[in-house]
């Protein structure tokens, strides 16, 4: 379906993963218009393959809650930013999550790392282009991005960038690089 | 009008098994609405109480453009039970939906160009 054709309204997204609580939702309320809005998804028996219910049981559903930010970036086309919990046992969602968007930002917290192997993971093999954002605490960086990207074994394309997850010009130039690098993966994959 | 249209008569509290009821228990929208599609009301007049409270917030919403995620959020219904409504509002010529240009499952490059100068103007 093809609606945006004849009215020139269009909308896409962003996808912010990372671990908990390495500022996913504070990255997204730097930019976003509105105050982050929680939508909740329902894992359900027909989804919930990845997870153990057979440990719980009477339990078939489970609510995960993702937090997402608005930004209007002309009359007539709205940028969603969605941020996502990123433990594997959510990937259901992140099929969902990632179809038609233009790309993620991983979040990455560098003295704990291993929080975002799943993100990275999951979005090379979904071939969605994303560059890993190493989220400095008042302007440190602990460690340089050889590094992280050693630790994470990025392939050498993936770009890191330093940002700020709090403030806005760093969260902007962030996302500038993201769709700089899907122009580019679209261009020479 | 579908059968589970009861005329407004509903309690106030909208629990799970509520939205699940006014979807008639499906879970799968007509048509793979993507969460970031846009939605604006088809009509400037406000629904009558011949339609469920679910629709008449939803068409209210709806005159400024929301997407689905933001139904969701604001109305406090999950996504799921959103894109049902959604969808079946559009069948019924309620509202109107603009889903995401995609070329092969990707926004295509037009596109991504206009955000990324959307975003260096910011």
């Amino acid at each position: 379906m093809d609606f945006a054709g004849s009215s020139g309204l269009a909308s896409t997204k962003i996808v912010v993963a990372g671990g908990f609580g390495v500022g996913k939702t504070t990255f997204v309320g730097s930019v976003s218009e509105i105050m982050p809005l929680t939508t909740e998804a329902l894992m359900t028996d027909a989804s919930a393959g990845i997870d153990d219910l057979a440990r719980t049981p009477g339990k078939t559903t489970t609510t995960v809650a993702m937090d997402f930010g608005r930004l209007s970036l002309d009359h007539d086309l709205i940028l969603y930013l969605f941020g996502t919990p990123g433990q594997h046992r959510f990937w259901f969602m992140w099929d969902d999550l990632v179809r038609g968007a233009v790309g993620a930002v991983v979040l990455v917290d560098s003295r704990r790392l291993a929080d975002s192997f799943p993100a990275v993971d999951y979005f090379e093999n979904a071939k969605l282009p994303f560059v890993v954002g190493l989220n400095g605490w008042d302007g440190q960086f602990p460690h340089a991005e050889d590094d992280v990207r050693d630790a994470l074994t990025l392939s050498p394309h993936v770009p890191i960038v330093r940002t700020d997850a709090r403030v806005r010009e760093a969260v902007k130039g962030t996302l500038i690089s993201l769709v700089e690098h899907a122009l580019m993966v679209r261009t020479h994959p | 009008m579908a059968s589970w249209h009861d005329g407004g008569s509903e309690p106030e509290r909208s629990s799970l098994v509520r939205m699940y009821a006014v979807t008639g228990g499906r879970t799968a929208p007509r048509s793979e609405l993507a969460m970031e599609a846009l939605v604006s009301s088809a009509t400037s007049a406000q629904l009558g109480t011949a339609f469920t409270r679910e629709y008449r917030a939803i068409s209210e919403l709806c005159r400024q453009v929301r997407s689905v995620a933001e139904i969701s959020a604001l109305l406090a219904i999950p996504l799921g039970v959103a894109r049902v409504l959604v969808a079946d509002m559009e069948a019924d010529g309620l509202v109107r939906i603009y889903q995401p240009q995609l070329e092969a499952g990707l926004p295509d490059r037009s596109l991504l160009e206009r955000v990324l100068s959307g975003l260096r103007r910011l």
